[in-house]
């Protein structure tokens, strides 16, 4: 009677077959999920919380500008700025920018661009006060502040 | 000619895991959960000058004043909690101190959780469509306590809205307007989000 014989024979393996399946899987999901980001962001980007938040309708209608202080401080100063399509630009050139966008957009559709304000928590209103004054001269008037959900109430 | 030695027809798919995992990881790596959720607000029309505001209509406007240190007055009064403002603008919308026939109807429709609200206060607004909530900043106002008092003055808004057509202001906000167009017309008819964002204030500096 061996106190060391091994009582059964079966196999210690863990069948591995399955596992690019799995993973494949988890490709997929990742892939159809996510989408790759048009921008980057110059700029520091932390959002304020708020509870009252609204989805886009319909995201071929808006576009992006994000301000807030450059992250390149030796080359563009420590004053927040405004960024749209990678570059910083001063807000007098912001009504050259709406209308570049809205020229991307159908005829009937022009009236219903979208801006989206990615503006960050730091930011003083001076800044996004005349960004907002230059939107409304050039007629860009439905905006979106980018802001995450606060969480329990 | 004699078949020689059989070698295996399968190919090794023993590293189809790893090659697998790597694209998984460069997916992981090179994409952003996009999130494009924020508040929505209408700028007013662009005028050359600003048009006056008249003495006689100061009740019917719901005064909000944040300085450059984040401090804020409402209706002439210092709060220090932003969450008060919501139940203030709430008061004042549906104060309805001199409705006309029209206001009226309006006021027989809502339920009576909103009825209850209403204090028909003769110094207040006179009725939600002439109810202006006036949001007044600094230029030297943080961006995160404009965002922060924006948002209870358009959950005031979304509150009231919402409990007319019996849903809480997060199922009005996330409702889909294109199929409920009716009920979404019903939420709003004669009481228009009137909120007026003010040109700011220079008197705090512009800060650093």
């Amino acid at each position: 009677m061996s106190k060391f014989k091994k009582k059964s024979a079966t196999s210690q393996d863990i069948p591995t077959a399955a596992l690019p399946d799995i993973i494949f899987m988890l490709l997929f999901f990742f892939m159809v999920t996510t989408v790759l980001r048009q921008d980057e962001p110059e700029v520091e980007q932390r959002f304020p919380d708020a509870t009252q938040l609204s989805k886009i309708e319909k995201k071929s209608l808006v576009s992006y500008i994000y301000v807030g202080k450059p992250r390149n401080i030796d080359l563009y100063g420590k004053e927040a700025r405004i960024q749209v399509n990678d570059v910083l630009i001063d807000k007098e050139e912001v009504a050259q920018f709406v209308n570049e966008e809205r020229d991307k957009l159908e005829e009937a559709e022009k009236m219903q661009l979208t801006l989206n304000l990615k503006v960050d928590n730091n930011v003083k209103m001076g800044i996004v006060s005349d960004l907002q004054f230059e939107l409304r001269k050039a007629n860009a008037r439905k905006i979106l502040y980018t802001a995450l959900p606060r969480g329990m109430e | 000619m004699a078949k020689g030695n059989r070698q295996s027809a399968e190919v090794n798919s023993g590293s189809m895991a790893d090659i697998a995992f790597l694209l998984l990881i460069f997916f992981l790596v090179t994409t952003t959960i996009p999130n494009d959720k924020g508040i929505t607000l209408q700028l007013p029309p662009y005028t050359e000058e600003p048009p006056p505001i008249l003495e006689e209509n100061e009740k019917n406007i719901f005064k909000v004043l944040v300085n450059a240190k984040d401090m804020m007055l409402v209706e002439d009064e210092p709060i220090f909690d932003a969450k008060e403002i919501r139940g203030k603008a709430k008061e004042f919308i549906l104060n309805f101190g001199k409705p006309d026939a029209d206001a009226m109807d309006v006021y027989n429709s809502l339920p009576p959780s909103l009825k209850s609200l209403s204090l028909k206060n003769p110094k207040s607004s006179d009725f939600p469509k002439e109810a202006i909530v006036s949001f007044k900043t600094d230029r030297g106002t943080s961006y995160e306590r404009y965002i922060t008092v924006l948002d209870e003055l358009k959950a005031a808004y979304y509150e009231i809205y919402g409990a007319r057509i019996g849903m809480t202001a997060d199922e009005f906000r996330n409702m889909d307007r294109k199929k409920n167009k009716a009920k979404y017309a019903r939420a709003r008819t004669g009481i228009p989000m009137n909120i007026s964002i003010a040109e700011p204030g220079k008197a705090g500096g512009t800060g650093k």
